[in-house]
Parts: C-alpha cells; sequence; structure tokens
C-alpha cells in the first residue's frame, strides 16, 4: 500500500493531462472526429433523429396511398419529381422502394445505430465506471463506416432508376437482377455497397462495447453489480457480433450473383423473353442466410430498449427492479433462443415442413422469457411510489406495446396458423408494434432520461409529456386496427387492394384512412420531440448532477463530465444498482458507490458480510490506475 | 364508421391537452419548488390519470373496432384443413387477448394506484422466487399446449397428399399466373423445362414427356368440391406466392425449386355466394410474395365447382397440344402415334393458318 500515494498523484497527473488535452482540442477533434464515446454517442443519436424523420416522412408518402387511393399526389412534386406519374399518382414501383427504404432505415439506421450506437456507446463506459470504451479508436472509425454508410444510403434515394425496391429482405431473385425492376439496378448496388460499410461500422462498435463490458469494470463492479442496461447492451453485442456477418455474407454472396455471373440464389430463370444460363442455386439459402441476421436484429433492437426501461421503471418507481437475476437470465434466455428461431419466418417458403415444426416449437419457447420481463416489469410498478418523468411514462409504453405487440407472435410462430396470416398486416401490426414501436419508445425513453447527463441540460418536461401521449395513443391507433386488416386476409406490400376483389378494398377503406390519419398525427407530433430536443441542448434548464436521484454510476460524474468522465478517482463500486426505499435507510435511493459500512442501518444480513470485502475492492485502485497509464 | 374511432380519438386528445395545459399551470407555481427533490406537481397525478383514461378509452375502442370490423373479415374457412386452423386461430387469440388485456390492464392500474405520493415509500420488493417459477411455468405450459395442437395441424396439412388428388400446376410469372391441368386422360402432369419457354408455350411444357400431351391450361383455377386437390407450385422469375385467402392456402413459389400444397375445398363458389348473399362473389388466388411493379394485381380467379361440375368442365378443355399442333414436331418419333390423338382431324393448310390465331390467343 506504499504505493498508494504515488498512484494519487500519477492520477491527479493523467486527470490533469486530460484537462490539458481537453484545450488543445479543434473544432474537428473534438465534435468530428471525436474519439471521446461520449461525442460519438450524441453522433449516432443525431444522426439517429435525422434518419427516423426520414423514415418516418416516407410511411407517410405511402400511408397517403393506402389510406387515400384516390388522391392527387401533384403537390408532392415538387419533392417526388417524376415518382408522381402523370395521373397525380404515386409510381408503383417508387411504393415498393418507399416500404423498402422505410424498413431498411427503421431497422438498421435508427433501431439499430441509433439506438444500440448511442447508447452503447454513452452508457456502457459511465456506468461501468471506465474512462472511455477500449479502444476510442475504433469506436471512432464504427461511427465514421455508419456516416460512409449512411452516405451511400441517402445518396440512393436520389438516382433515376430509384433506390432498391425489393422490400428490406431484398429476396433474390427479384433484387438480384436488374430486369426484375428498376430499384433492381443501381439501387440496389447502392444498398448493398451501404449494408456492406454498416455491418463493418456495427462490427466494431460490439466488438468495443463487449470488450469495454468485460475489461473496463471499475473496481467492485463485478457481473452481477452491472446495472440491466449494461447486461442488456452485453447481450445486444454479442447477438450483433454472432449475426451480422452472415447477414455480410449473404450479402457477398448476392454481389456475386449480381456482377459476376454466379448462381448462389438463381435457377432456372426465365425473364422477360429470355432464359437465363443460372442453374443449382437457391432463392432459399438466401433467406436462410438473411433471417439468421433477421431475427437477431429484431432482439438487437429491442434488448437495449428493455435494458433501459429497466433502470428508467426502477429509478422511477424508487423501487428495485423485480427479479433482477431473472432479468439478466430472460435476457440471456432470450440471447441464445434469438440464433435458433429464424426460420419462422419461412413457414410457407416451400421450407421441409418438418423444420418448420421444430423452428414453431423453437420459437414459442421464447415466450417464456419474454413473458417474465413483462410480469417483472410489472410488478416493479407495485407498491412503487410512480414518478412520470417522461422517461418513465416512455418506459411503461414500452412494456405496453411490448406485450400488445409480442401476444401476436404466438399465433404468427405457430405455424399452422402463419399459413393465412404470413405476409399480411397482421405481421405488420405485430412486428411493428412489437419491435418497432417498442424499441423506438425505449430510445425515447433513454433520451428523455439521459438528456441532462449528455448535455447538462433539462428538456421541458410538459412537452415531453404532450409528446408522450400523442405517440402512445397515435401509435395504439395506427397498428391496433391493421390487426383486423390482417385478419381479412389483405396483404402487405400492396400498393392497391382492387385486386383483393370481392369489395374487400371497400370493406376497410374508412379503416386505412384512419390509419393513415393516425399515423400523420403521430409523425407529427415527433417534431414536438425535435424541438423540445433541439432547444433544450442549447436553452434547457441546467442540469443538476443527478436529477433522478438514481443510484448507477454515471450521475457521480461531473454534470458535464469531460474526457475521461470523473475527475478524480473512478468511484468503487460496493452494491448492486437497485437500492431503491431500502427500508432502515433515511434516503429512498443508495449509489452504488456507497459502501455497505456506510449504510449499516439499512444493510440486509448478507450485507453485511460484504463489509470486509470492502477493503479488497478499494486495494484494486492502484490496478486500476495503472490500466489507464500504460 | 370509422370515423367515430377518430372521434373518440380526438376527444381523448382534448381531455389530453386539457390536462395537460392544466397540469402546466400548476406547473409553473410549482415551480420554484422543482429543485427540492420532490418530484411532484399535479402533472404527476394528470399523467396517471391519463393511464386510467387511456385503459377506459382503449378498452372501449378496441371492443367496439371489433366488432366493426368483424364482418370484414374472412367468412367461415372454405376448406377443410382451414376450418381446423381457423378455430385454433380463434382459440388463440382468445388466449393472447386474454394475457393482453391482463397485463395491460395491471401495468396501467399499478401505474395510476401506486403514482407518487409523498406520504408513502415504496416497498422494497427486490425477488420472489416462487411468484416467478409460477409464472415461468404457467406460460410455458400454455405454450407447451398451444404448440402441441399446432403441430398436429400442421403436420396433418403439410402430409403426403391422397393418391387420388387431383394434381394442378399454378406457375407464377411478373405478373401473372399460368395454370396447368394433368389433363383428363391420366391424370399425370408432363415434365416442364424453363429453357423450352416461348411465346406460345408460356410455361415450357416438354413435350417429349408422354404426359404432357393431355395437359391444358387455363387462366383461371378451377377446383373440385371435396376432393383432395394437390398444387404443384413454381416460379419462373423471382419468388411469388400462392394465396388462396378463402381455403387458407399460402405457399411461395420459388424459381428452380418446386413447391406444393395440398388441401380439399369443401365449399363451391355458389354456397359461397349463398352464404355471403353476394351474386358477384367469386375466390381469389393473390401474390403474396413482393414481385414487382404488379405483385398488387398479381391475381386470377378461383372456381370451386361440384366434382360433376368440374369434370364437364374439364372434359370441355382442349389440351394443350390440340390448340397448338405446331408443337407436334417436338414429339419425338416414337411417341408421335401417341400425341397425334390429340390433333384435330382436319386439313393441315387450315391447321397451320389457324396456328398463329390461337398463338395469339394463348398468349392472352
Amino acid at each position: 500500500m506504499s504505493t498508494a500515494t504515488s498512484h494519487a498523484e500519477e492520477v491527479h497527473t493523467h486527470a490533469h493531462d486530460h484537462e490539458h488535452e481537453h484545450h488543445e482540442l479543434n473544432f474537428w477533434t473534438k465534435y468530428v472526429f471525436s474519439t471521446d464515446h461520449k461525442t460519438i454517442a450524441k453522433q449516432y443519436l443525431i444522426s439517429g433523429i435525422i434518419w427516423a424523420f426520414i423514415g418516418g416522412s416516407l410511411s407517410i408518402i405511402f400511408r397517403l396511398q393506402l389510406g387515400f387511393p384516390e388522391m392527387q399526389l401533384d403537390w408532392l412534386r415538387p419533392i417526388l419529381g417524376e415518382w408522381i406519374d402523370e395521373g397525380g399518382k404515386l409510381d408503383k414501383e417508387f411504393y415498393l422502394a418507399l416500404v423498402t427504404m422505410h424498413g431498411t432505415i427503421m431497422v438498421f439506421f435508427v433501431l439499430t445505430a441509433g439506438l444500440s450506437g448511442t447508447f452503447s456507446n454513452f452508457l456502457i463506459p459511465l456506468q461501468i465506471g471506465a474512462r472511455d470504451m477500449a479502444s476510442g479508436f475504433i469506436n471512432m472509425l464504427s461511427y465514421w463506416f455508419f456516416f460512409l454508410s449512411s452516405a451511400i444510403m441517402f445518396s440512393s434515394l436520389f438516382i433515376e432508376t430509384g433506390p432498391a425496391s425489393g422490400g428490406w429482405v431484398i429476396y433474390p431473385p427479384l433484387s438480384a437482377l436488374p430486369q426484375a425492376m428498376p430499384g433492381s439496378g443501381l439501387g440496389m448496388t447502392l444498398w448493398l455497397t451501404a449494408m456492406t460499410f454498416f455491418i463493418v461500422s456495427s462490427l466494431m462498435g460490439g466488438i468495443n462495447y463487449i470488450c469495454t463490458v468485460i475489461n473496463l469494470r471499475t473496481r467492485g463492479m463485478t457481473f452481477t453489480k452491472m446495472p440491466l442496461t449494461i447486461w442488456s447492451f452485453f447481450f445486444t453485442a454479442i447477438l450483433g457480433l454472432l449475426s451480422f456477418p452472415v447477414l455480410l455474407s449473404a450479402a457477398l454472396l448476392l454481389i456475386f450473383d449480381r456482377s459476376f455471373g454466379t448462381s448462389f440464389y438463381l435457377s432456372e430463370i426465365y425473364i422477360q423473353g429470355q432464359a437465363l444460363p443460372n442453374m443449382g442455386g437457391s432463392p432459399i439459402l438466401y433467406q436462410h442466410l438473411f433471417w439468421f441476421l433477421g431475427h437477431p436484429e429484431v432482439y438487437i433492437v429491442l434488448l437495449p430498449a428493455l435494458g433501459m426501461t429497466s433502470e428508467i421503471i426502477a429509478t422511477n418507481s424508487r423501487k428495485p427492479i423485480f427479479g433482477y437475476r431473472a432479468m439478466i437470465g430472460s435476457m440471456m434466455g432470450i440471447t441464445v433462443l434469438a440464433f435458433i428461431v429464424w426460420a419462422h419466418h419461412m413457414f410457407v417458403t416451400g421450407m421441409n415442413p418438418f423444420l418448420g415444426s421444430v423452428f414453431m416449437f423453437l420459437t414459442l419457447i421464447i415466450a417464456v422469457p419474454s413473458a417474465v420481463k413483462a410480469f417483472n416489469y410489472i410488478t416493479t410498478l407495485w407498491k412503487g411510489n410512480l414518478i412520470f418523468t417522461p422517461a418513465m411514462l416512455f418506459s411503461i409504453g414500452l412494456v405496453s406495446l411490448f406485450i400488445s405487440g409480442g401476444v401476436t407472435g404466438i399465433i404468427l410462430g405457430n405455424s399452422a396458423l402463419d399459413i393465412n396470416l404470413h405476409d399480411t398486416y397482421f405481421v405488420v401490426a405485430h412486428f411493428h408494434l412489437v419491435m418497432g414501436a417498442a424499441s423506438f419508445f425505449g430510445l425515447m425513453a433513454g433520451v428523455y432520461h439521459w438528456f441532462p447527463k449528455m448535455f447538462g441540460r433539462m428538456m421541458n418536461k410538459t412537452l415531453g409529456y404532450i409528446h408522450f401521449w400523442f405517440t402512445f395513443v397515435g401509435v395504439y391507433m395506427v397498428f391496433f386496427p391493421m390487426h383486423y386488416i390482417g385478419i381479412a386476409g389483405f396483404p402487405r406490400r400492396y400498393y392497391s387492394f382492387t385486386a383483393v376483389g370481392n369489395d374487400g378494398a371497400a370493406a376497410f377503406t374508412d379503416m386505412n384512412a384512419f390509419i393513415s390519419i393516425a399515423a400523420i398525427i403521430t409523425f407529427t407530433a415527433q417534431a414536438i420531440f425535435a424541438w423540445n430536443f433541439f432547444y433544450s441542448i442549447f436553452k434547457g434548464k441546467k442540469a443538476p448532477q443527478n436529477p433522478w436521484n438514481s443510484t448507477t454510476l454515471e450521475w457521480t460524474t461531473p454534470v458535464n463530465p469531460g474526457h475521461g468522465n470523473w475527475e478524480g478517482e473512478i468511484p468503487a463500486v460496493y452494491r448492486w444498482p437497485y437500492d431503491y426505499s431500502k427500508p432502515g435507510s433515511d434516503v429512498d435511493f443508495i449509489p452504488q458507490n456507497v459502501p455497505f459500512s456506510a449504510t449499516k442501518s439499512s444493510n440486509l444480513p448478507e450485507e453485511d458480510a460484504e463489509i470486509a470485502k470492502e477493503k479488497d475492492i478499494d486495494g484494486l485502485l492502484g490496478a486500476q490506475n495503472e490500466s489507464y497509464n500504460r | 364508421m370509422f370515423y367515430l374511432i377518430g372521434l373518440l380519438s380526438v376527444i381523448f386528445f382534448a381531455l389530453a391537452i386539457n390536462v395537460i395545459s392544466k397540469s402546466i399551470k400548476l406547473n409553473k407555481s410549482l415551480a420554484a419548488n422543482e429543485n427540492t427533490g420532490e418530484a411532484l406537481d399535479s402533472s404527476n397525478n394528470a399523467n396517471a390519470y391519463g393511464m386510467i383514461i387511456f385503459w377506459a378509452l382503449g378498452t372501449i375502442a378496441g371492443v367496439w373496432s371489433f366488432m366493426v370490423a368483424k364482418p370484414d373479415f374472412l367468412p367461415i374457412a372454405a376448406s377443410e384443413h382451414g376450418l381446423r386452423t381457423d378455430s385454433m386461430f380463434w382459440v388463440s387469440m382468445a388466449v393472447v387477448t386474454f394475457a393482453f388485456f391482463a397485463t395491460n390492464t395491471l401495468l396501467l392500474f399499478f401505474a395510476f394506484k401506486y403514482r407518487y405520493n409523498k406520504d408513502r415509500k415504496a416497498t422494497f420488493y427486490p425477488v420472489n422466487h416462487k411468484l416467478e417459477l409460477i409464472w415461468t411455468v404457467i406460460p410455458a405450459i400454455v405454450m407447451a399446449i398451444l404448440v402441441f395442437t399446432g403441430w398436429r395441424t400442421w403436420r396433418d396439412i403439410t402430409s403426403q397428399a391422397p393418391s387420388d388428388a387431383v394434381v394442378i400446376e399454378i406457375t407464377g410469372h411478373q405478373f401473372g399466373w399460368y395454370v396447368r391441368y394433368a389433363g383428363v386422360d391420366d391424370n399425370q402432369l408432363g415434365n416442364y423445362n424453363y429453357k423450352l419457354i416461348d411465346e406460345t408455350n408460356n410455361i415450357g411444357i416438354d413435350f417429349t414427356d408422354k404426359h404432357s400431351f393431355d395437359d391444358f391450361t387455363a387462366t383461371e383455377l378451377h377446383l373440385p368440391k371435396g376432393k383432395p386437390v394437390l398444387l404443384k407450385i413454381h416460379a419462373q422469375d423471382v419468388l411469388h406466392s400462392v394465396y388462396l385467402p378463402f381455403h387458407r392456402v399460402k405457399m411461395d413459389a420459388v424459381p428452380g425449386m418446386p413447391t406444393k400444397f395440398w388441401f380439399t375445398p369443401n365449399m363451391s363458389t355458389d354456397e359461397m355466394r349463398a352464404k355471403l348473399g353476394k351474386k358477384d362473389f367469386n375466390y381469389k388466388l393473390n401474390c403474396t410474395e413482393i414481385c414487382g411493379r404488379g405483385h398488387f394485381g398479381m391475381a386470377i380467379t378461383v372456381f370451386v365447382d361440384e366434382p360433376e361440375d368440374y369434370a364437364k368442365w374439364c372434359a370441355e378443355q382442349k389440351p394443350f397440344l390440340a390448340t397448338n399442333p405446331t408443337y407436334l414436331a417436338k414429339v419425338p418419333d416414337n411417341l408421335k402415334a401417341k400425341a397425334s390423338k390429340y390433333i384435330p382431324a382436319e386439313p393441315v393448310a387450315v391447321d397451320s393458318a389457324a396456328a398463329p390465331a390461337a398463338e395469339a390467343v394463348s398468349v392472352n
């Protein structure tokens, strides 16, 4: 222990170095090519918000077509040009392009990059007590690969033949043959290029998240003391790391088929008066590869939302999260099962029906950990003392949407029932609720909750409430009625329902119009958020250090943490992150860095035993500092 | 009708805004308190009441919209397996609706009931293994039951088609469906090969196979009522998907990989017309896999006939070879005699003059 003083000095110099460095950063290294995880997180967040508005507006355009098939859209010509045909109608191929790009943007650019990119980057170092990511440089590269990917994807919206139009799943042969549709030409090439960079970006991010969580936890922060947010980011990163490369291989084979004459996915094709020479390929192979990513992807977008929500609900219920270990266990179960349920997207693709049976069993098993999570959330609210911050409202909204969208998964996961419902609006309603809206609510909850830490200012609460109620009601009004349209057998990705026949289209004219109006209102309400967000960055009320009276480490940093996060020593962690309203304590929350020896009145019997270990934890300080000075 | 829901929602919005604007006022008067750690303005209560209002109006809107939409759902299934999957669907739906309603109710009521009160302290309640065990096991049992019944149904639906099944081939292309029947003589489809496709023989029927000779094509799908039908499904260019909504039949059409689906239609077109009270009702075959510009319009009409009407209709159809005698040239010499049976016994000169006209018709 004799070296303790010198270590302290070292740290002091180190902290001083940081401050020194801080002054030297110019605009480019501070805001653009920054290696600070907090700046990178903000870059992801703002990119994600911009993408969300683009993706959302695309959906509004096709909702106009679906809700008001007779509407003259000439007024959109200044934006869409010749995608509005002479009759003032949306071009049929562009409709498909809109559907495709809406899906791609929302799933990958908003809910993967915008959600997990933002909060994994922001919260992992802050909540585990690290000065930054394991590799700040790779982290920076990760964002800039994402930016490159974004730029390419965005540019594809403006080319003459239109962006990729084969659905976000880009099933070949449609996506492989430029003669099948114009969007399969340059647009698809750009899509594949953009996604390749996207995958590179998300792998760099994922490796970093995993390394950081494993290696850079502060002294005392054992795995079982980690907040559920960190657990969820950790599982998410593992999911991404194992599944995104499979999408990359799927995309590479597709690139080969498109450009180099191979036949991985192509066989016996006669198109536009011409028999192609390709033989022996299988479009089903692509579907297997795609969904091997595609299904884990659902959890890649959902798990971070669930993790953050656990944190927010516990904080604002002033109660520990119910069943902390069960929550970890169910996330672990979901992570494992996520890899072995992919073929439930393929029950009626001609895949061997026996495989269908296997995947039905596995799929319905995943409902069990999901149900456990829902019950645990509800029990956390029970006998709490609930403070409805906007973040809390969005978290409760998430739980509701997660349940409402999740239960129909039990129906769709049943292969016999999927026969009729596959590729209908029932599916659209299901996944928009459970993964789209639920994850979006998680994203919003996260932004409202951690905004003070990000920008040192508060967002306006009242605007947050208004934003929440419009969005919550709006999302239900959009997606609840869609189930009915699905039960009536309406296929998705239909430009219009004229060929459904037997007055089917007429029967749901009103409902489609209703959905479109609800969608427009919901989308417009997001402007409230955008205004609140950008205004508050500059003009928001100054935030206190710990505005929500929360226990986790990020709130022990200064209001505006600099590079390195903590000015002095990184705090040690002695307890789990959910000591809210602990009996015997006169404060209603005990932060993680408060040792048990300081809270003798509220310790549980087994926690008194922990006091002995505090010395060991404190003894690790030297080693921890050394690891940063190497 | 649905505008009424719209109206309801407008009322809800108005209510919400009213509550919130009220809370803003109170909020402002309490603003001085805000940094004292009390979280605690009336907007907290307003949001709590919002949860209950949401629950109440949501329940009303949910039930009511279901009743309104119900008449437009797909009617009772017109196939034997469809009756099974339909009843299973509604049973599963009842189970999940119960779960949906119960959990959402608890969620929103707890949110309301346990809203912040400065005189109360939250209960420190981190874990209860018994409770967790119960709510792990119960969903697991319910799932197991649903999976088991689902699996049995799925197994039966995807089992081998009965050997006496009527075989019909459906080929998807951008943007339409070709239908080929096995013919009245041998009930066996001949081979096909995508390299044999031309403007007339747009399925690529292989005339070196003797089973092809009596095959005939049609632009609509006729099915015999009460008999098992085996659809053999192909695609020529990109993925398509055969969807017979009323028969609860769906199967992708995949280029290079033949797929199949067998089922037994149990209600004729006429019966369904009578049941629905719609004289012009017709079954449809739609495409449910995105395939390009014309995806949404890729439909043909389906007729389910009484077995005798079906037999009569089949007998009236002319084999492809009969309408396009020039394809006799593609038949190998040893089978020419068999194939010639299907060529109309008319003077050759007239026939060759008629051939282009026949082609023109069959292209459509």
